[in-house]
């Protein structure tokens, strides 16, 4: 077998965390179309309830069961998963203890609720349990997936989020959840695992990103790419257009030079201007984290399936679907 | 655009006039925080004695409104032309306020303590919730202010705060709670005889699962808060039922896309099941082209007759970009328009997006200017 080739990456569980509104979703579908191509199989999941992954792919809201959704050049396919506590407790009771019916009785006492919602520690070993379980389940000897995406939960809670062992720890000291924290930490922070944070070219998200850097980091969890969603082509206007050169021009393109719209196109051009001098303030801002910048265009419209395609190319183009 | 249905527009001063307690809720990322800070800073500045409660003020303009510093009780804003304070929800110490007000000294270390409190107190999903609510009816209670003005946190739903309290209820009631507690009540090893096999199957599994020493920690946390659970019913219900007395008012914030039209028309129809009044819907974030008249396909037609003859690129390039903001300003209004209809009976208020974020009481001001229309 020959070597692979030195840029080759180790990661087989992409994290895809952002603030609430940037696209993170979207993202994480992206990749995982992405890193389909070629006849892999890739398994996307999402964590929240949101039903997320059903609206962008346009399919009847998903349950607690791997179904396909997407497929890539080359046969890949994308399997998707939305993952739910409880349900993610009854799989861990069933294949752990061989305990499926006392996980039944579990929970019509209200202990699932208990742990998957007052013990929040427990609720994301759960989740990242059945993470785990995926990146390294294998059937005939062959992994089964060769890839996993999660939808993450947004920035704001996704140190604590992964950091299973520190939270439960807090709870259990010793014991089987102790174990099973530990065993999904060694996953999380080895090099199989990178944590992408989505933003867009805003004040808060990128506060929020470098924030969640800086999170990570002192979690000693491994940080991915910072991805720049729905960044707008470079503009050709220049830095001063004056009034007299847009009088000419739309005169020349045959249209109206009454004073309104003038005027108007002006105060857009002015806006433009200064949106961009943001956007390059808060880029130059995510540059200075020494984290690899991938950046997604602004697309017209909502994200369709041809849309998602078309991101996943230019992830791959930033080596984001390396292998 | 000429079949779109006029807005019925949202009189803010009015509410601002009249309201007791402002509710501002929608899913995250909308401008929740800053339409409440606008919304009470304008009420400060005609008159009323206001309180804002924010949940997760962005850095800078919570430095601006004085916020930089975590005391849990309002402080007055300055710079403002009136009576304004704000402070910023701590979770955690909310919860243990409650806890010290509702147990003797010896009990509450013993609960402060206890891991499985830290851990509810500091993530519980719905605590941050729950804790908003409380705060709420402190503020309310103490009767300083002409208006409360509140702030919800930042969650995917926006009907989350209105469950919360509901949920950690029914958590309470929930028959696991008795069922821990109820070796605590008998004492030691008493217990084993009187449950029935199923219940000890229970424990068993449980102590198999999370282990003896965590099952213990539990029983211990839930006997020693079970003296305080009467009372967060109570005041849960309490606040509940404020939030639908006279002199309430919810603001829906939403921004002109799916999602959240979605999540503001969710909310909308909930706050009609609960008989909880809604006093308008703000949609931040709206692109208005400055030049209307020109439509998207003349102005793109243009920029390619320029580009044609070779003439004038930047404005050609001007002509794109304008075309872009017209088409992207009529899906914005397609959508709002769609929201309009399925509720036509809601009063409804666009704000222009803003270019920078609001760092300032200036920019707050402004909002608060484009919020009264």
């Amino acid at each position: 077998m020959p070597a692979p080739p030195a840029t080759a990456s180790p990661v087989r569980l992409h994290i895809v965390t952002g603030k609430g509104g940037t696209g993170k979703t979207t993202v994480a579908a992206a990749l995982a179309i992405a890193l389909a191509a070629g006849g892999r199989r890739v398994l996307l999941t999402e964590v929240e309830g949101r039903q997320g992954l059903a609206q962008l792919f346009d399919t009847p809201p998903l349950p607690y069961e791997e179904r396909r959704v997407a497929v890539a050049a080359g046969h890949g396919e994308v399997i998707a998963l939305a993952m739910d506590p409880e349900e993610a407790l009854l799989d861990y009771l069933d294949m752990f203890y061989n305990l499926r019916r006392a996980g039944r009785m579990l929970k019509r006492l209200g202990a699932v609720d208990f742990a998957t919602t007052v013990a929040p520690g427990m609720r994301d070993v759960l989740l990242t349990g059945k993470l785990k379980e995926a990146v390294d389940r294998k059937v005939d000897g062959r992994l089964v997936y060769d890839a996993v995406v999660l939808d993450a939960p947004p920035t704001g809670r996704i140190t604590r989020f992964l950091n299973v062992s520190s939270e439960v720890g807090t709870l259990a000291r010793v014991g089987p959840v102790k174990g099973q924290a530990d065993s999904v930490m060694r996953v999380i922070r080895s090099s199989r695992t990178a944590v992408h944070l989505v933003t867009v070219l805003e004040e808060m998200p990128v506060q929020e990103t470098v924030d969640g850097v800086a999170q990570l980091r002192a979690a000693n969890l491994p940080v991915g790419h910072v991805v720049v969603n729905m960044r707008r082509a470079p503009y050709g206007l220049p830095a001063r257009l004056p009034r007299a050169t847009v009088t000419a021009g739309l005169k020349q393109a045959g249209l109206s030079t009454a004073k309104p719209l003038i005027e108007g196109l002006l105060s857009e051009a002015a806006e433009l201007q200064s949106r961009l001098a943001l956007e390059q303030r808060e880029s130059e801002e995510l540059d200075g984290l020494g984290v690899p910048v991938a950046s997604l265009p602004l697309l017209a419209g909502p994200v369709d399936r041809g849309g998602l395609y078309r991101l996943a190319e230019e992830l791959t183009a930033a080596g984001m679907a390396r292998r | 655009m000429s079949t779109e249905l006029p807005d019925q527009p949202f009189d803010v001063d009015a509410m601002l006039r009249t309201a007791k307690v402002i509710v501002c809720c929608g899913s995250g990322g909308v401008g929740k925080t800053t339409t409440a800070a606008a919304l009470a800073l304008r009420a400060a500045e005609q008159g009323r004695r206001t309180v804002v409660l924010t949940i997760d003020p962005a850095r800078r303009l919570a430095q601006s409104m004085g916020l930089t510093e975590l005391g849990n009780v309002p402080a007055a804003v300055k710079g403002v032309d009136g009576i304004l304070d704000a402070m910023m929800l701590d979770m955690k110490r909310t919860f243990d306020e409650i806890v010290l007000d509702h147990s003797d000294p010896v009990r509450a270390k013993q609960i402060l303590a206890n891991p499985f409190y830290q851990s509810l107190s500091s993530s519980f999903a719905g605590t941050q919730e729950y804790m908003a609510m409380e705060k709420l009816g402190q503020l309310v209670a103490q009767n300083k202010w002409d208006l409360v003005v509140v702030d919800t946190p930042p969650t995917r739903s926006a009907l989350d705060f209105l469950d919360a309290p509901q949920n950690l209820g029914r958590f309470l009631d929930g028959r696991l709670l008795k069922l821990l507690l109820a070796p605590a009540r008998a004492g030691g090893k008493a217990y084993l005889k009187v449950v029935s096999t199923g219940l000890s199957v229970v424990t068993r599994t449980m102590t198999r699962i999370i282990g003896a020493q965590v099952l213990t920690d539990v029983q211990q946390f839930v006997a020693s808060l079970e003296t305080m659970f009467g009372g967060f019913r109570e005041r849960a219900d309490a606040t509940y039922q404020m939030l639908s007395a006279p002199g309430t008012a919810f603001v829906v914030i939403a921004a002109p896309e799916s999602a959240a039209l979605r999540e503001a028309s969710y909310f909308a129809e909930r706050l009609a099941t609960e008989a909880m009044p809604l006093a308008g819907i703000v949609v931040n974030r709206v692109h208005i082209p400055s030049a209307p008249q020109l439509g998207a396909a003349r102005s793109l037609a243009a920029a390619e007759a320029l580009d044609e003859r070779g003439g004038h690129p930047e404005v050609a390039e001007l002509l794109r970009l304008h075309a872009e903001r017209v088409t992207l300003a009529e899906r914005e209004a397609r959508l709002v328009d769609g929201f309009r209809r399925a509720h036509q009976e809601i009063s409804l208020r666009r704000i222009p997006a803003f270019v920078e974020d609001v760092h300032d009481l200036d920019g707050l001001r402004a909002v608060g200017a484009a919020l009264a229309g």
